[in-house]
This record gives C-alpha cells, structure tokens and sequence, in this order.
C-alpha cells in the first residue's frame, strides 16, 4: 500500500510531506504510549498516535519511522510540522478514532504490525 | 571519540535531543544500523528518565572501535529499590509524564534489552549513574 492509499484509507490529511504519497508501506503501529513503540516496534511503519508533541518526533527519529497519523482530529503545533519537515517525516491527520484508523487500514490490506513477538 | 551533552531538566520538548545528535554522529561515522538504534533508544529511555526523575544531568557518549559507552550521570534522588524499578510496567512518574507518552515502565527494560552489559549506581538522596555498552558487531545491518 502506498501512504497516498493509507491516506485515502483514513480519510486523512497531510499536514506536511505530501510528497512522499508514493512511498510503500509494510506495516503500522498504533501506540499513545511512546517506550511501547521503542519496547515494541521493528519495522519502518506507519506510527498511528493521539499522542501530539515534540516526543513522537523524535522517538519516530530513533525508530526510522517516516510516517506519522494524528487520531481524533488532533493536530501538531507549527514547530511540530516544521521539524517534521527537517526530518523528512510526512505528518497526517485524520478525524477518526484509533480503533477506527487501526481498522480501515486493516481492511485496507495493511495486516503487518511490525512489531517484535510479545 | 568522547562526546558530552548537558541534558537540562527543565524542559522536557528538548529531551532525547541529546540522543538524536548521537544518532546523527554514528550515521555519519557509518557505524551498523542495529548499533545505531540499540545505541539510541537505550540511551534516549536513559536521557528520558534523568529529565523526569533527577532534573537533568551529563550524558557522554565514548564510540570505540568494538564498544559504544554511554555514560549518564544525574545528582537526583538515587532509586531505593533498583529491582522493583526494573520490573515491566513499574513506574514512578507523575501523571504528566504520562501524558507526554512516557511513564510505561517500560524504560529501564527497553535499556536492558538493547544493550550488551548495563549497570546501574544508585545512592538514594545522591543521585544515579547509568551505564550502557553496546558492542559493535562488524558486518551487522
């Protein structure tokens, strides 16, 4: 799936980094909690969160992670999108919820969680 | 090659910045992926738990030929009982911490498991020194 057919998925937005809507992605997590992704995550996925500060940046940073979606209509600050931006990570926003999210993107054809064995 | 960073611990949007420049030595050094991120994530859980529970501190950063060295040292409150701190999912951190997606109890653990040897000197009421070796395995990805 690429992340412009995620995006579509969700009836999402991007805030910035459109321009990697062809990029293919393998694999998402959903995660509020940031020491999950780094305990948990193994993959290069697409990181969904309700968790918006400088944090998930920069944990998506150390994690290699290249695409970030906001739940619940929640959107990042300026300085988000502008070091999101810097670091060449695409931020989205969607109005739905993450189990919503979670489940179209699953129904979508995104089955891969990329995480390590819990 | 020896690196320094003051972690200020007033100001948790700057925290992990010290871990990030990190990263961004070893990526330049061309040092294997899978030491990078072991590297980075434990000493991010590391430079995390110094900004919410010790105000802050140094971390330094020695890049051998065979091992990473990291070295965090905090004048904090020491942890009283270092077991039960090591315990999945046990967590002192106040609730606005939680708020910021930290506070799992997932932090010492995650440290343990992308580390080779880790070793923790803690003196209640003195503060904590954390240290983390990671070993370089050459033609690792």
């Amino acid at each position: 799936m690429t992340v412009r057919e995620a995006v579509k998925a969700i009836d999402g937005t991007f805030f910035c980094g459109a321009e990697a809507g062809d990029v293919i992605v393998n694999s998402a997590c959903g995660a509020d909690l940031m020491s999950d992704v780094m305990a948990f995550v193994k993959e290069q996925v697409v990181l969904l969160t309700g968790l918006v500060n400088a944090q998930v940046l920069r944990t998506a940073e150390l994690m290699d992670i290249k695409v970030i979606v906001f739940v619940r209509g929640k959107h990042p600050t300026a300085d988000m999108v502008d070091m999101a931006k810097d670091l060449e990570i695409a931020l989205i926003g969607t109005r739905l919820s993450m189990f919503l999210a979670c489940g179209r993107l699953y129904e979508a054809g995104l089955r891969n969680s990329g995480t390590r064995p819990i | 090659m020896l690196y320094r960073f003051e972690v200020p611990g007033d100001d948790f949007s700057r925290a992990g910045h010290a871990s990030t420049e990190i990263k961004r030595i070893m990526q330049q050094l061309g040092l294997p992926l899978r030491v990078i991120k072991r590297t980075t994530i434990s000493m991010y859980e590391a430079e995390i738990n110094m900004v919410v529970h010790a105000g802050g501190g140094v971390a330094e950063v020695e890049i051998g030929n065979s091992q990473i060295t990291v070295v965090l040292r905090d004048s904090g409150p020491g942890i009283p009982d270092l077991e039960l701190a090591m315990t999945e999912g046990w967590s002192t951190a106040p609730e606005w911490i939680r708020e910021m997606g930290f506070g799992a109890g997932m932090g010492l653990s995650n440290m343990k498991r992308n580390t080779d040897e880790m070793s923790i000197d803690t003196v209640v009421g003195k503060g904590t020194t954390v240290t983390l070796r990671i070993n370089v395995e050459l033609g690792a990805s």
